[in-house]
């Protein structure tokens, strides 16, 4: 029996619509990311099945039961909430131990759990301090804590991580993985951040302007992404616009700014006006420009890290970003230099053209 | 002729109480060049900019600004732009009211204070936005605006706090170069404060690592990312593997250190003598996965503990066979291997950087928060 | 494009860039505060320290007297709780649930506030005592006779919207999230506002109860008309005055100064220290209670209609038909004592209206100093402190004090005596309100338009004032409504000029001289004025949005 079911779930605000027909199923023991841009109606969606929002319309069912007509506190949901939210009032010992205690579990036994709970996250030695006498992390963690103590098989996450460092955050992250893990929880994980998602999740939902756009594993969105604003905010990519002018054995060829870029793309017709979604680390730069797919001049270099990004000018106006490995020998190579470019079939793909335009499909705002 | 604004900081210390925000610290920044500074939050990167900007009155030290001392000139007679981290637009103007109050404040006339803020506006690209008030953009936008807004007032010297730091992950990484960009294209000097590693190697000059007050190490995004001059930095910028060893021989040539369970690893550093702990950091790139059998100077084996998926590049979790947990960065994504499988680690000499062991331990060392 | 700083700037931009200027500035408003409004109010009660003695060696006037002051904290101790207890639901009711009637609601709560005391007063004693209020309908043995329960009556009802307004604003700044974390954790609706919503208010609480009890302490003239016989410590002053007895006067108004000093220490002191009792959990009862939600609304919105509604707006019936019964025209041709009406009414405004000006101008600085910290944290805690001091101390007793001082000085005239007492009473009130607007608006939109070129004035004048506009206004309006409304400092200082109000009690106490139709159509006059002048003054605020 998978563990949440949604159907058809819809919540609006006068005409505003935050959700609109909202299908999803989790299963018992997943943990899953929901990713979108601010407004898409992520937040929306885990305040429904945590019961903190009542929807319009639609079912939330949990562990098989319709939950609709429960309060919050009736749900056995935890919840993590953006703010963090950790009462001032208590340290975190009574911070974590406030589940079980106001749903009168016997004293030995909340003790038991409070004492179990600090030891996981480490925090044994902080138990009497208050909120604001925590460090961002240290808070965070005693938060997911306090979610889980009572025993919910649940957890909901709304933007755990936000407020933290960047470097914190991709600590943070694995260790709040590793709690869901190690308890056997499903889990929801809200976040606007794809590369957390994606690092930590089994499964990522992309959501945009209240809908699902799209699901599968992290590889999936990544490398297969059925669409063209899936595959912008997952990662970066190229987007070339053009024409399919040849049809072969292996896919179709489309025509960009006078170049031809081979693809594996089948279910085209000569004439179709496509866009070419080609991820930067599949283009691959050659010193010789014989025999390469495209040939270019290097219009700008930039060096980030563990790998050095080209902008390559192929033709006219058209530019493409080229990503190279920093552990493979430098290339030698500087601004004005002309170049082969090479980009293999198989990571090419091909989407139509909408009728808003490309950048409205891919806005991230 | 132009005259764009140096900046020059002199043993510049600020106490808040009795922390130091901000301890003795030195910093020369060149005219028209993208500084960022990087450190974690509670580092003085903002009590830094507002010095600068005269803000905040230092405690001791010299604040210099085109080569003339400014510690007694107050904020408006600076030229120097301040933009905090959540833009502090003013909510009761529109943006043409925001963009033009710059020069409207310095005493230009009301004509040539539109003409400017319409410039700046078309810049950005929101002049069909002038009639809006702040609250009616999205964060995006309300960022240009800000920008437009400091750009206006014709300072040549931007003052940015986490400019990118309320903005979706995603969005961060598309506007970043933006700032840069614009930067450039007006000439002005940018001092760009951020937690942010990966944005600040992105689009800086000069990347200067703050910590607890004081610079840990300036230099180019290359510089510092491939010679890193400490465990703090070694460790904030980029991903890097830790390793605790002792140095067990040395020659002209690099030296041999042994780690746990008495592996041993060549490095191409020669300047610890045998018997003193060390500590490699070796950059999770560096590390590669290799096939059985091929001849390379350090192959340790292990098994495959976690595979992440993190698009542009995978990330492999090793338990080498000493104990010692290893990760590597595989960015051709060909054969990954799966979680329990058995591999084979590599690396270079030449690409760890050794450190001394810290006194107080490596784990109180590399503690994030 | 040019760069720099043009040299148009204005001599203002440059003298509040000047560190010295503006520290005079500041200086100058910190120093008005403690040599006009402060010092006064403190020595001038010690100037007649001798006269204590006569009072201490009369036993029978002693007993009186201690006995008039339990009687005063007692009442307004009592109260205070009571309008906690009564007014924190109806917050809570205004906030959780929105609809017409609780907008109504909502709006009709604050009428208690608007309406000038005096009028509630005369409203209370005919609705509760008179014979055409309550015991029409219900016989006269539920009439209450003048005295300490009508008092109390009195009190609950022009305290409650205080209390309620301070826990509206308080609910509705609250972050929900806490409570809503604890729901998610288990917790019912009344253990989660009970275990974290209520300690996190708790500053709140205490706050809107030391409000309330610094009200009912220094309320004079409509607890002068519903006392009767009895005696608190405000009825026992005017009394004293009247009569020329300075000892007993001096005594109990020192009095009265100390021990609410000392209780306001005390309760500012021990309240964060106050730990409410959230350990233990009684989950299956405190279930239960979260779904007596409908009763405890119903028992709010009752006592509401009850005690403070119909109490407050009974004066429109008499006066409506004093308009009808010829009174009107007399009122407006000035004849007979109509004459002398008009008169202080003028005086009232004039007051009013001067009160309100230089309190504008030397509050401001002075909030400036407290919310910006202009003098370090220090001193701006200690003046946050201070500037509550004329609404801690009774301000009967702040009259006594200060007609003493200002008499001493020399031949002022009254009227100046009595804006100089209004400046004092009104002057929390501004400083408040704006330090509260200052408060809310970030330094770092000010910081900012700093370095975009702004001088400190040319950011005051385009940031700071425009933002803080709706306070401002507010805050001038309550200072305005303060002054026109006091009666206890005013009662203590005057010898022959009369405000309304004070000239309004002196009808209510002399029914032989004044029918009920003069009385009602006379308070009904103010009551209309007032809500005219707020009229004007909130559309002028409308207009310039």
């Amino acid at each position: 029996m998978p563990k949440v079911e949604i159907v058809g779930l819809t919540k609006t605000y006068g005409s505003i619509v935050a959700l609109d027909q909202v299908n999803l199923t989790i299963g018992n023991g997943e943990y899953v990311s929901i990713i979108g841009p601010s407004g898409c109606g992520k937040t929306t969606l885990i305040k429904c099945i945590a019961g903190i929002i009542q929807p319009s319309r639609g079912e939330i069912r949990i562990d098989g039961k319709d939950v609709s007509g429960l309060k919050p506190e009736e749900r056995g949901v935890g919840y993590v909430f953006q703010e963090i939210a950790l009462f001032p009032q208590m340290d975190a010992w009574e911070n974590i131990t406030y589940g079980p205690r106001v749903k009168g579990w016997p004293e030995d036994r909340t003790r038991e759990i409070g004492r179990e709970m600090l030891e996981m996250i480490g925090l044994r030695a902080r138990s009497d301090a208050y909120p604001n006498e925590l460090s961002g992390g240290a808070g965070q963690k005693t938060a997911v804590a306090r979610a889980v103590s009572s025993g919910s098989t649940l957890l909901l996450l709304d933007e755990p991580l936000g407020a933290l460092d960047a470097k914190v955050r991709t600590d943070l992250r694995y260790k709040v993985r590793r709690l869901a893990q190690d308890l056997g929880l499903t889990a929801i994980h809200v976040t606007h951040d794809q590369e957390e998602a994606m690092s930590i999740s089994d499964r990522v939902v992309v959501m945009r302007a209240g809908r699902v756009i799209e699901e599968g594993t992290p590889a999936q969105l990544y490398l297969r992404p059925k669409n063209t604003f899936t595959a912008n905010f997952v990662g970066e990519a190229n987007f070339l616009r053009g024409k399919v002018a040849e049809i072969d054995g292996l896919g179709a060829i489309v025509e960009v700014g006078g170049r031809m870029i081979g693809t594996r793309a089948t279910s085209w017709e000569i004439g179709d006006e496509v866009v070419v979604c080609i991820r930067p680390e599949f283009v691959s730069i050659e010193r010789e420009a014989d025999g390469s797919t495209l040939k270019g001049v290097i219009l700008r270099e930039s060096f980030q890290g563990s790998i050095v990004r080209y902008l390559i000018s192929v033709s006219g106006d058209l530019a493409i970003s080229a990503d190279y490995a920093a552990d493979l020998e430098p290339l030698g190579l500087n601004i004005g230099d002309r170049v082969g470019v090479n980009i293999r079939r198989e990571n090419a793909i091909v989407y139509p053209v909408s009728g808003e335009g490309l950048a409205r499909e891919i806005s991230l705002e | 002729m132009r005259l764009t604004p140096s900046v020059r900081l002199v043993d510049v210390s600020k106490r808040f109480g009795r922390i130091f925000a901000i301890d003795r610290l030195n910093l020369e920044i060149q005219d028209g060049s993208y500084v960022c500074v990087l450190g974690p939050t509670g580092s003085g990167k903002t009590t830094l900019l507002k010095s600068i900007a005269g803000l905040t009155q230092v405690d001791e030290g010299k604040v210099l600004l085109d080569g003339n001392v400014v510690n007694d000139i107050p904020p408006e007679r600076r030229n120097a732009v301040y933009v905090p981290q959540l833009y502090a637009l003013f909510p009761h103007l529109t943006v043409q009211g925001n963009v033009s109050f710059g020069p409207i404040a310095k005493g230009f006339g009301e004509e040539e204070a539109a003409a400017r803020a319409r410039e700046m506006l078309e810049l950005v690209r929101l002049e069909r936005r002038s009639g809006s008030f702040p609250q009616e953009l999205s964060g995006g936008m309300q960022q240009r605006v800000a920008l437009a807004r400091g750009l206006a007032s014709g300072a040549r010297l931007l003052l940015l706090d986490e400019p990118l730091g309320a903005l979706d992950a995603r969005l961060r990484i598309e506007l970043r170069g933006q700032l840069r960009e614009f930067a450039k294209r007006l000439g002005l000097t940018v001092v760009h404060v951020t937690h942010d590693q990966a944005e600040a190697m992105t689009i800086a000059d000069t990347v200067v690592v703050l910590r607890e007050g004081r610079v840990e190490q300036t230099g180019t995004p290359f510089h510092i990312y491939h010679r890193p001059q400490n465990l703090f930095v070694a460790n904030f910028i980029g991903d890097t593997n830790f390793i605790e060893g002792i140095v067990s021989e040395r020659r002209p040539g690099g030296s041999t250190l042994e780690l746990r369970r008495s592996i041993y690893v060549m490095v191409a550093d020669t300047s610890y003598l045998p018997g003193e702990r060390v500590v490699v950091a070796l950059r999770q790139e560096k590390a590669h996965i290799v096939r059985e059998g091929l001849q390379r100077t350090n192959v340790l084996r292990g098994r495959v503990q976690a595979i992440r998926f993190l698009g542009n590049f995978v990330k492999c979790e090793v338990r080498l066979e000493n104990e010692d947990a290893i990760s590597c960065k595989l960015m051709r994504v060909r054969e990954i291997p799966r979680d329990g499988d058995e591999v084979a680690v590599a690396f270079r000499p030449e690409d760890c950087v050794v450190f001394p062991y810290p006194p107080t331990g490596l784990s109180r060392e590399l503690e994030v928060f | 494009m040019a760069e720099g700083h043009q040299e148009r700037v204005g001599l203002m931009d440059r003298l509040s860039a000047e560190p010295k200027a503006s520290r005079g500035l500041y200086s100058a408003s910190a120093l008005f505060f403690f040599v006009i409004v402060l010092l006064p109010a403190i020595t001038g009660i010690l100037l007649k320290w001798e006269k204590i003695h006569e009072a201490l060696s009369d036993a029978t006037m002693l007993s009186r007297a201690s006995a008039a002051l339990y009687v005063s904290f007692a009442i307004a101790l009592s109260v205070s709780l009571l309008d906690l207890l009564a007014g924190i639901p109806m917050a809570w009711l205004i906030v959780k649930r929105e609809s017409k009637l609780i907008n109504v609601i909502d709006t009709l709560a604050d009428i208690p506030f608007i309406v000038p005391t005096v009028a509630l007063g005369y409203s209370v004693l005919l609705f509760w005592s008179g014979p055409s209020g309550l015991s029409s309908l219900f016989g006269p043995q539920v009439a209450v006779e003048p005295g300490w329960a009508l008092v109390m009556l009195l009190h609950f009802a022009f305290s409650y919207p205080i209390v309620v307004r301070l826990m509206v604003g308080e609910f509705r700044g609250y972050r929900e999230t806490y409570e809503l974390a604890a729901r998610t954790l288990g917790a019912s609706a009344f253990t989660a506002v009970r275990t974290v919503t209520f300690p996190i208010l708790k500053p709140a609480f205490v706050a809107a109860f030391l409000l309330a009890f610094a009200r009912s302490l220094s309320e004079t003239g409509a607890t002068i008309m519903v006392a009767g016989a009895f005696e608190n410590g405000t009825v026992f002053i005017k009394r004293a005055k009247d009569a020329g007895l300075e000892g007993p006067l001096v005594l109990v108004s020192l009095a009265l100064i100390a021990i609410s000093v000392a209780i306001f220490g005390a309760i500012s002191f021990l309240g964060p220290r106050l730990r409410l009792p959230i350990r233990k959990v009684w989950p299956n009862f405190e279930r239960r209670m979260s779904g007596y939600g409908g009763w405890r609304d119903l028992v709010t919105v009752v006592a509401f209609t009850a005690f403070v509604i119909i109490p407050s707006l009974f004066i429109a019936l008499p006066s409506g038909a004093a308009v009808l019964d010829g009174t009107f025209g007399r009122a407006i041709s000035g004849q007979g004592v109509w004459g002398d009406y008009w008169k202080s009414l003028a005086v009232s405004y004039a007051v009013a209206l001067l009160a309100t000006m230089v309190n504008i101008v030397v509050g401001f600085p002075m909030a400036i100093i407290i919310a910006r910290r202009r003098f370090g944290g220090r001193a701006s805690a200690i003046m946050d402190a201070l500037v509550n001091v004329p609404i801690i101390v009774p301000s009967v007793a702040l009259g006594v004090s200060l007609s003493f001082f200002w008499n001493a000085l020399g031949a002022i005239p009254e009227f100046w005596i009595l804006v100089l007492v209004h400046v004092s009473i009104t002057y929390t009130y501004f400083v408040r309100a704006i330090s509260a607007a200052l408060e809310g608006i970030s330094q770092e939109v000010e910081e900012t338009a700093r370095t975009l070129g702004a001088s400190p004035f040319t950011v005051f004048r385009r940031i700071t004032l425009p933002l803080a506009k709706y306070s401002f206004f507010s805050g001038a309006i309550m200072v305005f409504t303060r002054s026109v409304d006091e009666t206890g400092a005013t009662v203590a200082v005057v010898k022959q000029l009369k405000t309304a109000p004070v000239l309004l009690v002196d009808w209510v106490k002399n029914p032989q001289l004044y029918g009920q139709s003069t009385i009602a159509l006379g308070i009904g006059f103010l009551v209309l004025m007032s809500f005219m002048v707020l009229l004007a003054l909130r559309l002028g605020l409308w207009g310039r949005r």
